[in-house]
């Protein structure tokens, strides 16, 4: 699996969260689920996106610990890269 | 849909064929009356494929679904958990092996393809799972625990997930018929005809008609619902 960089993924992020409703300006990484209105439909969502384009698996456990698009960012970076 | 070589699936995947959709006629081992499915969709001028698997072994669903999406190039936007099958036996002398057969054909198996099928459906934000229980999940019919017990279960996951994903425009409803005539009830006696307060049994096309509504745009506010179409049986 190739390398993926942290601005990749983020960018991916961004564009996946923007799909679900917020609007991108509002997407940063300090940016919460909550503030943006993701619900846990959207993360499931996500997680799948994540998993088909870079292979990482994200459970519940996991989706729960997650407040901001950053740490999403970082925990899938971290994935891809071990 | 699954359990579509014969029977109600049969019917179900000519009705909905007949709406437009290009169908995946799933099988386990009736691959001549699959094809012949296919044929009679085609003939009409409809779309449609054989699909072979059984639905209760491992990977199969998942399999089943990326066929499909291959074959005709879209994600499956509507999902019919039709295939059954029936081990009948009063509960003292019902074994671990028939009643785990049937629960995992009846029921784990529409669990396997609903989660499959949930994934497209999500990201096109529309969808359509009917799932076809049965009138025995709402009033008891003896020998039948396992069955029973599988159709059952088919009614609360259907209001489960239903709620889940209804905010994306996917409706989630079950359809319960009651005694139709094909040859799971080959046999069926004179005593239950006069307890059905239709009087008659029904055919494959009484709940095709009920699946090809629920599968229909109009049905769109639908959702968590258990439709029966069973002459009156349940009421």
């Amino acid at each position: 699996m190739a390398t993926v960089t942290t601005e990749q993924v983020q960018a991916r992020v961004i564009e996946a969260l923007a799909s679900f409703g917020p609007d991108e300006s509002q997407i940063t990484p300090e940016a919460t689920f909550e503030q943006l209105d993701i619900d846990s439909l959207d993360l499931v969502e996500l997680a799948q996106i994540v998993e088909d384009e870079y292979g990482v698996v994200l459970k519940g456990e996991d989706m729960k610990e997650l407040e901001t698009v950053g740490d999403a960012v970082q925990l899938i970076v971290s994935r891809a890269s071990a | 849909m699954t359990g579509a070589s014969r029977g109600i699936g049969a019917a179900i995947a000519r009705a909905l064929a007949a709406d437009g959709w290009p169908v995946g006629v799933g099988y386990r081992s009736a691959r001549e009356r699959a094809e012949e499915v296919v044929a009679a969709v085609e003939r009409d001028g409809g779309r449609a494929v054989a699909l072979a698997g059984d639905v209760a072994a491992d990977g199969v669903a998942e399999r089943l679904l990326e066929e499909l999406e291959e074959r005709f190039d879209r994600p499956v936007l509507a999902l019919i958990n039709n295939a059954g099958i029936n081990r009948d036996e009063l509960a003292p002398a019902l074994d671990d092996a028939r009643w785990r057969e049937v629960i995992e054909t009846d029921l784990n198996a529409a669990f396997r393809l609903t989660r499959r099928a949930l994934r497209g459906m999500l990201r096109a934000r529309a969808g359509r799972i009917v799932n076809i229980s049965s009138v025995v999940a709402l009033r008891a019919n003896a020998g039948q625990a396992n069955y029973a017990a599988a159709k059952a279960g088919l009614i609360a996951m259907t209001k489960t997930v239903a709620v889940e994903v209804a905010r994306r425009g996917i409706t989630v409803n079950a359809v319960a018929p009651g005694w139709i005539e094909t040859e799971m009830t080959a046999g069926v006696s004179s005593e239950l005809l006069a307890a059905i307060p239709a009087r008659r049994v029904g055919t494959p096309a009484d709940v095709a008609a009920a699946v090809r509504f629920l599968v229909s745009d109009e049905a769109g506010y639908i959702t968590g619902a258990v439709l029966s179409v069973d002459g009156g049986l349940a009421a």
